[in-house]
């Protein structure tokens, strides 16, 4: 594939990405604008991811990309084979074998190491979007952590729900600075968000890269007589047995049977193999 | 004794013409001044100004704070302003949709200034707005109500609640009955004068409606062109004006 430069984009883009990325892991947390591309799949298909990932990409890495868990639906095939086809590194499905993971809605369920690099696709990097529209205002209150607002839609979550009914992109605070949106992540997975691994963030349409460094202090919001519960369904796995990973609902038939089987398919897969 | 705020000639132009110019007063602890005049006066102007809606030309306005003592507002830093407008500070529109959010319950609002200063106790803070919701006649009932299903009254009183529930030193209302019709305006002022008392209140009041300085205010500034033309206690300005244009606007006011 000579017709493209390695990992599709051109180096000054590489650049210019990689320079924001370095922002972003020098303030965790903070949402670093950065010019996205127009890449060969539409908006909201993982675009910002992506370009994180061809900044990041080298010839010796090897990568897995995830769609909510899994690695054979549509979004995680087409990003793999386009990886493979402009930057020809090598591709796996296995957790333990990737140093560079893709990842949309998930977080592995095996523990990742400091070898391993976690790029998320970010649909709305603002935690506090759908509370204050404009983002004048919301970048003012980043700057001067005025968070209040936050606290008041988990204050409404509970007032109507009884709890807080937040369950996935539940926001985070980074470090003791930053309030984050995590993505599109169940809540189960926010406890994994302090790890081992560089996180990178990137939101192709709304033009931000933000970061969580390895070992980062990342706390889910919540109130002290509400305290935050990595919540999942109260089953195990149909398929493997596993108690501790989070679960997909599959309806089965027209008469209303289901199953809960691992999101992961990857660590499914493996504890199967594995004869557990 | 010093004085909560202390204003020093507070100018502001829009341009060629004149926002408010000049404006100089003392307001101490537990007073209530009311400024009046008609439409483009200047009086939200000068409102904005003091409460950091805007940023005047020139002049000072000089704080007593708590932690330091009299300080220049128009100097602070941002982050230090913000904690003033919500901590010692409230204001009240004139219009209850620009100072609630309208999406979010009547626990929610009245609870947004505590949590906004570090409250992370969910059965304190709702413990603390149905308090509140009470002395401003709300039914504890409707605590999960949003603004959008209360009446005008009930908002401007949910505002109000919203607003004290920190404990502010210092309230800047704006026309705080405009809209309203005259019953409900008088319950409002009723409520009002008795907050404002019980709670030791300063406030600046800002109304074209003569009845409302004369039921709440203790000091009256009568503003015409951007300037202040005459100031006083209220029933000496209200019964004795000075100025011709004060004495226009005593005698525009029907007896009924």
């Amino acid at each position: 594939m000579n017709a493209y430069n390695f990992a599709y984009l051109d180096e000054q883009t590489k650049r210019m990405i990689r320079r924001a990325i370095l922002k972003g892991v020098a303030v965790p947390g903070y949402q670093v604008p950065f010019a996205s591309r127009e890449m060969p799949m539409p908006y909201g298909w993982g675009t910002g991811g992506v370009q994180v990932t061809a900044a990041c990409l080298t010839p010796e890495d090897t990568l897995k990309v995830i769609d909510q868990g899994a690695d054979d639906t549509t979004n995680a095939v087409s990003i793999r084979k386009f990886f493979e086809k402009t930057a020809g590194v090598a591709v796996t499905e296995k957790t333990g074998e990737a140093t560079i993971i893709q990842t949309r809605h998930r977080i592995p369920e095996q523990t990742l190491t400091e070898d391993q690099i976690l790029v998320y696709q970010v649909p709305i990097p603002e935690p506090l979007r759908f509370l204050e529209p404009s983002e004048v205002e919301t970048r003012k209150m980043h700057a001067l952590e005025d968070y209040g607002l936050m606290h008041v839609k988990l204050y409404e979550d509970i007032a109507r729900h009884g709890e807080i009914a937040t369950a996935y992109a539940y926001p985070v605070k980074v470090e003791g600075r930053y309030v984050m949106d995590p993505s599109p992540i169940p809540k189960f997975d926010n406890p994994k968000l302090e790890s081992a691994a560089l996180q990178l963030f990137g939101a192709g349409r709304e033009q931000r890269i933000y970061a969580v460094p390895p070992y980062t202090k990342v706390v889910s919001l919540d109130f002290d007589d509400y305290p935050f519960d990595p919540s999942k369904p109260a089953h195990p796995c149909a398929l493997c047995g596993a108690e501790d990973s989070y679960l997909d609902e599959v309806i089965t038939d027209d008469a209303g049977s289901r199953m809960f089987v691992c999101s992961d398919t990857d660590y499914c897969a493996g504890r199967r193999g594995d004869g557990a | 004794m010093t004085p909560l705020l202390n204003v020093q000639g507070l100018t502001k132009r829009y341009g060629g013409r004149i926002g408010c110019a000049d404006v100089s007063f003392q307001l101490y602890p537990g007073e209530v001044l009311g400024i009046v005049g008609e439409s483009g006066s200047g009086k939200s102007t000068l409102l904005n100004c003091l409460a950091g809606h805007l940023a005047p030309d020139a002049g000072e306005v000089i704080f007593d704070t708590r932690s330091d003592g009299p300080r220049d507002v128009l100097t602070m830093s941002e982050p230090e302003r913000r904690m003033l407008g919500r901590t010692d500070w409230a204001f009240v529109h004139q219009n209850p949709r620009d100072g609630l959010r309208m999406r979010i319950s009547a626990g929610g609002n009245v609870g947004e200034r505590l949590m906004a200063v570090g409250a992370h106790h969910y059965g304190a803070i709702r413990e603390k707005a149905t308090d509140w919701l009470g002395r401003v006649e709300i039914s504890a009932a409707r605590i999960d109500d949003r603004p959008s299903a209360f009446s005008g009254g009930m908002q401007q009183r949910l505002q109000i609640a919203r607003n004290l529930v920190t404990g502010p030193r210092l309230v800047f209302m704006d026309e705080p009955t405009g809209g309203l019709d005259v019953s409900v305006q008088a319950r409002l002022l009723d409520l009002i004068r008795g907050l404002v008392r019980r709670m030791g209140l300063s406030a600046i009041v800002v109304t074209h409606d003569l009845a409302v300085v004369r039921l709440l205010a203790d000091r009256l500034m009568v503003m015409k062109d951007g300037h202040v033309i005459e100031t006083g206690l209220t029933d000496q300005v209200l019964d004795d004006p000075q100025a011709p244009y004060t004495q226009l606007l005593v005698s525009s006011v029907l007896q009924v």
